[in-house]
């Protein structure tokens, strides 16, 4: 992928991001991640049902990587099985450590396949799955009480 | 002014950053070195020549701060790692034993971290109650809004004089006047005052003031605490250890030192005391009133600039300090401060330690600008030059 499709995709996700706002979060588990620089803040709202997560939206102010990162990764989990979630979580990582990883399997969060190049902007980048993980740590903890 | 002097302006940096901290001059930087090569020894400890050098070179600091902020007695000066830290010692050294549950303790939603979690945890501890004196319009503090906010209950106010956000200045001497005319006192928050205007602890009748030594010229690592005499005879040490004690026996019988040393345990940072002395001649030669105006000056040419372009918005014009706080419309304030530092420009993004101000000013994040003595109206220019050209911020920082 260009360097300017990359960033046409990212600014899209920025100016317009999916699911961003939610009105009835009834059923959903929240989780907030802030990085360490204190400023970027996302409340992630995901439903699962059956091991699946059938929903979610996201809520809060972050910069352009992490904005944009959580609108892509929502329209990328909706319909996933947690362990799919976790298995594109997986690639996400190895492509953001620039280990080896399945492009496939990425769809748009290729755009951040450079990110290593700006160490700084890794945490952003990975900052809505790590929120992600979050939820799905949650919702195994409700479901063994 | 005075460029010639610092050395990390020959570094091709425009540093707006200054509320965080400031450039060190030639000066402060060689009476460090200095201390580390001509004269390197502890203070308070030794009979030597050396160390008796050294001794006097720490005494009489402590005479250059007291003069500069027109204390009454050197004694009243206690060396600190900076605000933080004096802040946390007026809080647990003092205001814990002071002060009883109920009491109520009065600060605002724009103060920084280090002005408000003390007191919650003091809170929790032993049951003050800390409330928020509401702002006006503009976000400052009003005589008015400290006169209804005071109960009979009120026992302290704890203020910045000058906030790190929105700048403005506090009318301290009225509010002091207030608080004791109640049998209170007031701490003040010196960090973005003492390095920017005259600071008088006694015209204005400031019972406790906490300030550091890295926002005005000094080392990082050295701070001050001042209070009235009388108090600070009262204020326990929350450290104990070597230089503050005067005997201490098997049998357990202790004795401790006298002001200031009782309050001041283990190897100070002699170096950091030592750069704060030359800091503060350096800012005395040139004259605090004179730095202040050319803050001043810096700030209503920028505000003037950054009006002309449509999609800033600016959050405390009227403030007097030398702080702009804004965004670009629509853009996160650390996507702008990355665009700018691509021209190396360095601003601050974020919520500058004050998290609660967003309940004031509406808006969580924030590029702040800071001036200080060596900023330049070039260096203005070439912000807005950038900031007027934002409409590629994506294609810079993506």
């Amino acid at each position: 992928m260009d360097a300017n499709l990359k960033r046409e995709i990212i600014v899209d996700n920025v100016e317009n991001p999916f699911h961003r706002g939610i009105k009835d979060k009834e059923n959903f588990i929240k989780a907030n991640t802030h990085n360490e620089s204190c400023i970027d803040n996302i409340d992630l709202y995901v439903k699962i049902q059956d091991n699946k997560i059938i929903d979610a939206y996201f809520e809060g102010e972050a910069c352009a990587i992490t904005t944009s990162a959580t609108s892509i990764m929502l329209k990328k989990i909706i319909g996933l099985t947690k362990e799919e979630a976790r298995s594109l979580m997986k690639e996400y990582y190895q492509m953001i450590e620039e280990e080896t990883y399945n492009s496939d399997k990425l769809g748009e969060l290729n755009v951040y396949s450079d990110i290593a190049k700006q160490p700084s902007r890794k945490k952003c980048a990975t900052l809505p799955f790590q929120t992600l993980e979050k939820t799905l740590k949650i919702s195994e903890i409700e479901i063994d009480d | 002014m005075n460029r010639e002097d610092f050395p990390m302006l020959n570094e091709d940096y425009i540093y707006f950053d200054n509320g965080a901290t400031t450039f060190k001059p030639n000066q402060v930087i060689q009476s460090v070195v200095d201390y580390y090569t001509k004269y390197t020894a502890n203070s308070h400890r030794g009979d030597y020549d050396l160390s008796q050098k050294v001794d006097y070179l720490y005494e009489s600091t402590r005479d250059v701060v007291k003069n500069f902020i027109k204390a009454n007695n050197s004694k009243e000066i206690i060396f600190t790692s900076g605000t933080t830290m004096s802040l946390n010692m007026i809080v647990f050294g003092f205001m814990k034993y002071f002060l009883k549950p109920g009491d109520e303790v009065l600060i605002t939603k724009a103060e920084h971290a280090s002005n408000v979690l003390p007191w919650l945890e003091l809170e929790k501890e032993i049951g003050i109650v800390v409330k928020y004196i509401p702002l006006d319009d503009n976000h400052k503090v009003t005589v008015e809004n400290v006169k209804n906010s005071i109960t009979k209950n009120t026992k302290v106010i704890s203020l910045a004089y000058v906030t790190n956000v929105i700048g403005d200045v506090r009318p301290i001497k009225e509010i002091a006047s207030l608080i004791h005319a109640n049998n209170g006192l007031i701490v003040v928050d010196g960090a973005q005052s003492v390095p920017h205007i005259k600071t008088d602890v006694t015209y204005d009748d400031i019972d406790f003031l906490a300030f550091s030594g890295h926002k005005m010229l000094a080392p990082t690592g050295i701070g001050v605490l001042y209070a009235k005499e009388k108090y600070l005879e009262l204020m326990k040490p929350i450290s104990y250890g070597g230089g503050m004690n005067s005997r201490f026996e098997s049998n357990k019988e202790v004795e401790y030192k006298e002001l200031p040393l009782r309050l001041e345990a283990g190897t100070q940072n002699i170096a950091g005391v030592l750069g704060l002395q030359a800091a503060i001649k350096y800012i005395e030669e040139i004259g605090i009133d004179k730095i202040h105006e050319h803050e001043i000056e810096l700030k209503n040419y920028l505000l003037t600039k950054l009006k002309e372009i449509d999609n800033i918005e600016i959050y405390n014009q009227e403030s007097d300090s030398g702080i702009i706080v804004f965004n670009i419309k629509n853009i996160f304030s650390e996507d702008t401060s990355r665009y700018l530092n691509h021209y190396h420009i360095c601003v601050r993004a974020g919520n500058h330690c004050t998290k609660m101000v967003k309940d004031e000013i509406g808006i969580k994040n924030t590029c702040r600008i800071s001036f200080y003595l060596y900023n330049t109206k070039e260096e203005i220019d070439k912000l807005i030059e950038v900031l007027k050209d934002n409409k590629k911020i994506y294609e810079v920082i993506l």
